[in-house]
Order: C-alpha cells, then sequence, then structure tokens
C-alpha cells in the first residue's frame, strides 16, 4: 500500500500561559481587558497568546500525537527539540516511577496522604508550560514528614497550571485541607465589598489590634517556588509601579530589601512590619528562599496601615491592620487598597491569578480561595483558663495563636483569634465570622469576669 | 534546587541582564569569576543530565559568602558539569588549588610504601590520625542532581560492594532511615553518624533532598575504617584511630579504598577519574585527591606563638577545631590537616601533615623548656 507521510512542523511558543483575552475576572466581564490586551507592547502580546498545545499536552502525549501525525522522524526531531520548547521534561527518566516513589511511610502530611504510587506514576512526566514538575512540587513535603499534631500540607504550585496539570494530587489535597470542597463540582464565591459588614467595631478594652491579610499573584508570573530571577524582579516591577499610583490614605513607599538603608531597617522592624529570609524548612525546601533578597520589598502606606510584602512566600502579601478594635475600617481599608491595586495593575496589561473554582490562585493550596486571615488580639484572660475554649472557638470556625503568630504561645492571656477557613466562602462572610465569633468570646470573658457562666455555641455550617 | 531548573529553556525568553544574579555583595569564587558576558555565553547549555549554569551557582548566590572565608560558591552535578561549564569552573579551580592551570595534569598515588615515617609520632601530643577522601561513581549523576531512584541505585551498588569486603575491612551497614535507636545512640557515641546538612551551603545547592531516603553509614568491626554514602559525595571513605599513627592510618586507607574500587569495576561503575582533575567530586574545592589528612594534636603554646599562622602556612597546613570546620579549638587542642588538594598526590599531602606536625611537636617541646624556635621555622614548602 501507499504509506501517506507527511510532516508538520509545529511551532511549539516558548511562551507564558494564560492569555487574559479569554479569561473574565469574578464572572463579569471586565470592560478594560479587551483593549488592554490589544494595546499591549507586540512582544508582551506574543508572549501572552499561549500555544495550546504547549499547555495542554503532557511532553509524552505530545510525542504520541506528533508520530501519529508526521512520522517518526519530524517525533525524532521535535523530540530532540523537546529541550528547547519550554513544556519540556527533564531529558533523563533512567528509572521507572516505581525507583522513584518517594518513601511516605514516616509522613504525616495532605500529600502524603493522597500520593499514591499509581497517581505518582501517572503525573511524574508532566510538567507545566514552564517546565514545572510533580517532584518540585512535592518536594518540600518529602523533605518534611510532617508535625505529629499538625498536619502541614507538604506540597505547593510553580504556577497556575500546577492547579491543573496536577489536579488528580491537588485535588484531594484541597478538598482534605478545606472541609470537603471539591473543585471538580464547587464554585468559590469572592465579595470584597465590605459595606456589607456589620459591627466590626470591637470594646478596646478586651482588642488591641485588628488585622486583615490575603495574598495575590500576578497571572503570567511564576510563583515563589519556581520563579526565576527576571520573572521576580518583573513581579516587583509591576507590583512597585502600581504601588506607586496610590493616593491619600493609601499613598506610601517602597523599601527594596537589597538596598533599605540600616535606619530604614530599624524602623521597619520597630514597626513589626520587616519579614526576614524564610528559615522554615517548609519554605526553603520549596525553594522560595532562592536569590534573597533578590527583588523582595516592602511596601508601606504613611500612615503605616496598609503593607505588602513583595516576592516571600507569595507574590505579594497584603495586609490592612491598626491598632484598636475597630475591624470594619480595617476591612474597608482592606478591600479599597486591594481593588486600587488591581485596578491600577489591570491599567498596565496585568492582572491577578483568579479562577471561578479555586478562588485567588497562591503559593500554597492553604491559601486558596480568599487567602484571607482576618484575626484580632484580644485579651481573654478569664476564657483562656476555661476548659471549653477549644470546642468554643471550634464551632465559631476560629483559630487560635499566640501573639507572634503560628507556632507561639499565648501571652498574658493575650490570643491571636482568626478564620479558619480560606475557600468555599467569601471575604465578607469570612469577616463577619470573626467579628461574631470574637463578639461571642468578649460577652463570654465578661460573663466570667461577673461570674455568670457561659456556653458552647453550636457549629456553624460550612458551606452556604 | 537542582529540579527547580528544568525550566532553563524558558529563561532564555528573558534577556541577559534579566535573569543575570546581583553579585555586588558576594565574597565566593563563583561570584569573582560569574560575570555577566560569561553568564550569557553559558546559560543556554546544559549537561547531558540536564544540569544547568544556574543549578551550578544557586548555592553560590544564596550564600554570598563569608568575610573571612572565601567559600567555592558551586557545585558540579555529574561528571560533564567539569567540562560544559569549564569556562566557569576552570578559573575557579585555579583560584582555589594554588593557580592549577587547565593544561596541568594531577598525580594520583594510593601507594602507601611511599610515605616515609608517620608511625611516630608522639601520642602524648597526637590524641588522633584521620584521613578522608570522597569517591564519585562514574554512571551516575552526583548529590546536587541526584534523583531518588538515583540515589538508591547508588545506595545498593555501595552496600554490595562493601558488605563484600572481609579480612580487616568486614562490617556492617546502617541506613539511616531504619537504624534503630540503640545503633544511633552507638554511632554518635563513636563519632560516626553524620546528620542531615544543616549548612545552607549544601541545602542550597539541593544536597539535603528527600532526606534521609538512600543515606547510610557503612564502618569495619574494629571501627577504623568508615563510608557514609550519599551524603556530600557519593561516598565519603574515612580511615581513623586513636593516637599519632598515621602510617598505620594511611595504610588501611590506601588498601581499603583500592579494594572498593576493585569491586565497583567489576561491576562496570569504576569511580569518577581524570588525568587533569583526578578524583571529581561535588565540591570543586575536593578535586584531585579530595584528601583531608590530619590529627588532633595539643599544642598549647605553639597555638599562641605569634608565627603559628605562618608556620602553617609554610608547611602547606591548616587547622580547624576540634569539633572539624568553622569549630574552635578547646584546651589547646587542633585539628591541623593538609591545604591542598589537587595538584600534588595523596602520599606527598599525607608526608606533609607527617612531617609537619612532627616538626610542630617539637616546637612545642622547645617552648615548654621556655627555649626559642626561631631557628626551627621551616622555609615555605
Amino acid at each position: 500500500g501507499l504509506i501517506l507521510c507527511f510532516s508538520v512542523h509545529l511551532y511549539v511558543a516558548r511562551v507564558k500561559p494564560s492569555p487574559p483575552c479569554f479569561h473574565s475576572i469574578r464572572g463579569a466581564s471586565s470592560p478594560t481587558l479587551p483593549s488592554t490586551c490589544h494595546s499591549l507592547p507586540a512582544e508582551k502580546k506574543k508572549l501572552k497568546m499561549a500555544s495550546s498545545f504547549s499547555r495542554i499536552l503532557s511532553s509524552k502525549r505530545k510525542i504520541q500525537i506528533l508520530s501519529l501525525v508526521g512520522g517518526s522522524v519530524t517525533a525524532g526531531f521535535l523530540l530532540h527539540r523537546d529541550h528547547v520548547s519550554a513544556g519540556g521534561v527533564p531529558v533523563r527518566r533512567s528509572y521507572p516511577a516505581s525507583a522513584e516513589y518517594p518513601d511516605l511511610r514516616k509522613h504525616n502530611n495532605c500529600m502524603a496522604s493522597h500520593l499514591t504510587p499509581a497517581i505518582y506514576a501517572k503525573l511524574c512526566d508532566k510538567a507545566t508550560p514552564n517546565g514545572y514538575t510533580l517532584d518540585q512540587a512535592i518536594q518540600t513535603g518529602v523533605d518534611n514528614p510532617g508535625h505529629p499534631f499538625i498536619k502541614t500540607v507538604g506540597m505547593v504550585a510553580g504556577d497556575e497550571e500546577s492547579y491543573e496539570v496536577f489536579a488528580d494530587l491537588l485535588n484531594p489535597v484541597i478538598k482534605e485541607r478545606h472541609n470537603g470542597y471539591d473543585p471538580c463540582t464547587m464554585k468559590h464565591p469572592t465579595d470584597l465589598d465590605s459595606s456589607k459588614i456589620h459591627s466590626g467595631n470591637f470594646d478596646a478594652k478586651y482588642v488591641l489590634s485588628s488585622r486583615v491579610r490575603t495574598g495575590r499573584s500576578i497571572r503570567g508570573l511564576s510563583l515563589p517556588p519556581a520563579c526565576t530571577r527576571a520573572e521576580r524582579r518583573e513581579v516587583e516591577r509591576v507590583v512597585v509601579e502600581a504601588l506607586a499610583g496610590l493616593k491619600d490614605d493609601l499613598a506610601g513607599k517602597y523599601f527594596s530589601l537589597t538596598q533599605m538603608t540600616d535606619e530604614e531597617q530599624q524602623q521597619l522592624i520597630d514597626d513589626h512590619f520587616l519579614f526576614d529570609k524564610p528559615v522554615s524548612p517548609l519554605l526553603t525546601c520549596a525553594g522560595m528562599a532562592r536569590d534573597w533578597p533578590d527583588a523582595r520589598g516592602i511596601w508601606h502606606n504613611n500612615d503605616k496601615t496598609f503593607l505588602i510584602w513583595i516576592n516571600e512566600e507569595d507574590h505579594t502579601r497584603v495586609i490592612s491592620m491598626e491598632k484598636g478594635g475597630n475591624m470594619k475600617r480595617v476591612f474597608e481599608r482592606f478591600c479599597k487598597g486591594l481593588k486600587e491595586v488591581e485596578r491600577l495593575i489591570q491599567e498596565r496589561g496585568w492582572e491577578f491569578m483568579w479562577s471561578e473554582k479555586l478562588g485567588y490562585i497562591l503559593t500554597c493550596p492553604s491559601n486558596l480561595g480568599t487567602g484571607l486571615r482576618a484575626g484580632v488580639h484580644v485579651k481573654l484572660p478569664r476564657l483562656s483558663k476555661d476548659p471549653r475554649l477549644n470546642s468554643i472557638l471550634n464551632n465559631l470556625r476560629l483559630q487560635k495563636r499566640g501573639t507572634g503568630g503560628v507556632d507561639t504561645a499565648a501571652v498574658g492571656g493575650v490570643f491571636d483569634i482568626s478564620n479558619l477557613d480560606r475557600l468555599g466562602l467569601s471575604e465578607v462572610q469570612l469577616v463577619q465570622t470573626v467579628i461574631d465569633g470574637v463578639n461571642y468570646l468578649i460577652e463570654c470573658e465578661k460573663k466570667l469576669e461577673k461570674g455568670q457562666d457561659i456556653k458552647v455555641p453550636p457549629p456553624l455550617k460550612y458551606f452556604k | 534546587m537542582p529540579f527547580g531548573n528544568t525550566h532553563n529553556n524558558f529563561k532564555l525568553n528573558y534577556k541577559v541582564e534579566e535573569e543575570y544574579p546581583d553579585l555586588s555583595k558576594h565574597n565566593n569564587h563563583m561570584a569573582k569569576v560569574l560575570t555577566k558576558e560569561l553568564y550569557g555565553k553559558l546559560r543556554d547549555k546544559q549537561t547531558p543530565n540536564g544540569f544547568t549554569l544556574d543549578d551550578v551557582i544557586q548555592t553560590g548566590v544564596d550564600n554570598p559568602g563569608h568575610p573571612f572565608i572565601m567559600t567555592v560558591g558551586c557545585v558540579a552535578g555529574d561528571e560533564e558539569s567539569y567540562e560544559v561549564f569549564k569556562d566557569l569552573l576552570d578559573p575557579i579551580i585555579s583560584d582555589r588549588h594554588n593557580g592549577y592551570k587547565a593544561t596541568d595534569k594531577h598525580k594520583t598515588d594510593l601507594n602507601f610504601e611511599n610515605l616515609k615515617g608517620g608511625d611516630d609520632l608522639d601520642p602524648a601530643y597526637v590524641l588522633s590520625s584521620r584521613v578522608r577522601t570522597g569517591r564519585s561513581i562514574k554512571g551516575f549523576t552526583l548529590p546536587p542532581h541526584s534523583s531518588r531512584g538515583e540515589r538508591r541505585g547508588i545506595e545498593k551498588l555501595s552496600v554490595e560492594a562493601l558488605t563484600s569486603l572481609d579480612g580487616e575491612f568486614k562490617g556492617k551497614y546502617y541506613p539511616l532511615k531504619s537504624m534503630t535507636d540503640a545503633e544511633q545512640e552507638q554511632l554518635i557515641n563513636d563519632h560516626f553518624l553524620f546528620d542531615k546538612p544543616v549548612s545552607p551551603l549544601l541545602t542550597c545547592a539541593g544536597m539535603a533532598r528527600d532526606w534521609p531516603d538512600g543515606r547510610g553509614i557503612w564502618h569495619n568491626d574494629n571501627k577504623t575504617f568508615l563510608v557514609w554514602v550519599n551524603e556530600e559525595d557519593h561516598l565519603r571513605v574515612i580511615s581513623m584511630q586513636q593516637g599519632g599513627n598515621m602510617r598505620e592510618v594511611f595504610r588501611r586507607f590506601c588498601v581499603g579504598l583500592q579494594k572498593i574500587e576493585a569491586i565497583f569495576k567489576k561491576h562496570n561503575h569504576g569511580f569518577m577519574w581524570n588525568e587533569h582533575l583526578g578524583y571529581i567530586l561535588t565540591c570543586p574545592s575536593n578535586l584531585g585527591t579530595g584528601l583531608r589528612g590530619g590529627v588532633h594534636v595539643k599544642l598549647p603554646k605553639l597555638s599562641t606563638h605569634a608565627k603559628f599562622d605562618e608556620i602553617l602556612t609554610r608547611l602547606r597546613l591548616q587547622k580547624r577545631g576540634t569539633g572539624g570546620v568553622d569549630t574552635a579549638s578547646v584546651g589547646g587542642v587542633f585539628d591541623i590537616s593538609n591545604a591542598d588538594r589537587l595538584g600534588s598526590s595523596e602520599v606527598s599531602q599525607v608526608q606533609l601533615v607527617v612531617d609537619g606536625v612532627k616538626l610542630m611537636v617539637e616546637m612545642e617541646k622547645k617552648l615548654e623548656k621556655g627555649e626559642a624556635i626561631d631557628s626551627m621555622i621551616p622555609a615555605q614548602k
């Protein structure tokens, strides 16, 4: 018979993924997006128009399809070209998946609970368009078996596409970590309308300070575990340029970690603003501290109530805080600031990573959804001694920490009380939960002061 | 992190100046050599195993360096790294190893009989003697780059080789991940147990990944010959004993190494070695012999003499505290060892230690008697 052979030369673009033209934020199309896309400089436009092949196919499947289409010679040529394409996988794979599967018998983290040998074998040859692999995503969980009491997540995302390419592992991890939230079937609500908050002004006799934090990632750039130096510097440039456009109570200044003076450093330490090079092996083993302190910095407004960390564990960490109990005002500033920053980066053709399924995309799966932790430092000396405290907190969907933050102890009956949940509930819902919960705790403390008894409240429901 | 750079070609979308690391505050060998132009020249290269320039230099970027000690600031991920990135590594090697040229040849001599003396160091001063080196197994990538499968392959091959030894070398392997508490306690008491690396010089190069998978310690029943598997190198081989009989320590070192090498060769996995660089190891500072031969020696008076450091330099020796590198001496007891690795043979390096320590013990005795030692100070070796 006649064997028809034809070869196809595929331009496998070395591109950044996710054309913003095809996405809409929060289900409503942003009127600025289409025009912004067309007004981009040509170079950036080319980079943003992703080749769907390199995005969707794993390297192996790509070769199979190419062999079918174009004959083995072409496939061979393109196999060699695989070294050159962005979606390439590590060339050497001299051992089968079973020989590479990590020993997780002494591990207690979400990754270890869900990474079966079958899932490992299925995913170990895949890579995101930027070349991020499964082994990289799970390295932190392999290197850190976990805490006997605290179940860590044990894996990270290197880019937005990680959540798709490694969905077979990430979805069960997300489900376990976020109370059964199923990314395959559920949608995450985003709501930054602070006017919906009621009674968010606490008694300053009890609440010493109020704070709301979240993270935001810049779409089109890899996340801290995987970013190159150039990408990290681009994140810094994009965000700092945008922040320079903030005005009035949000107007502020950027302090680059590589260039700050000793005086500036001391002031930032005294203000409790300065973040240090990560020492936690959970972060270092994931590669987030590479090239420190290149392209890292802190921006804050002149009032010192709105603060942004750049290129620490996420592209940005956004923090609104003030002394006292006016959580409503803290949240108002938080929402206003976030929306302003978003508007300013959109003007320049950028946007935040967000999807209907997962909400705001961040490095750690535990921070998906809202990425929001709203909390107070509150004095509860009597309640702190009550054996029912943990049940009360649990039912109110709150967690306690020491005033030094995560993994510290409470001092003088002062606790850091914040929301447990991140995904499946909106920002407004979570902040309201904290407000209602803290009000309840204060009422309990007051009752105990008067010698009255307190009640454990019924448990709140998870998702509406 | 090695696997963090598998998307090396993706970085080529960015210009050189956008990716070039900021080395303005750095003080290590890599930072001295890696100009922007050199970075541009090498950044699209990779070894056949996929090790890239950024993999080589990551540890040096992350660790700007010590004000007093000049660290190397780069590592090899496989044997080919020393070829593919020679434009970077050759000047570093030259700087680190006394001007060693790209055309120089390194002499290997593991014939212990060529050592003169070394069996009569005064045990009243010399408390213990030790010789260590490293060996890499051909056909595998090095610790910064190896996958779990490879590391386990290295362990399996090494254990097979070591457990086949007999006579004075008969011994046992203790894998880190399954040793019992009792075994662990004993190994700590024997000062044999190595820990997960905490030094950022090593962790930033990716050498602690997957710990303790594939790692372990082998030692002979006599506890005088010890091998670490998959720590900073594939194998670290150590011969040691109490007292000053360096000759015996070196004999056992040479004999043991040769026996082990013969077994690996039989399995078609000899050691990485070439005429120019000698034994190939992870850190460029350990090329050549990879040998550090040293003693713990009591020199309370000499160590406080104004010329102590100069004497050491002239004898081609270096001092450390008894806890090893980066520790202080305790009670006037120092770890004295050879400073050189590349460009001279094992025999000549141990000879320097033997002769140098003997001289320094004589000096110490003189100082005890209140006599001067100026006439004893040697010329530069």
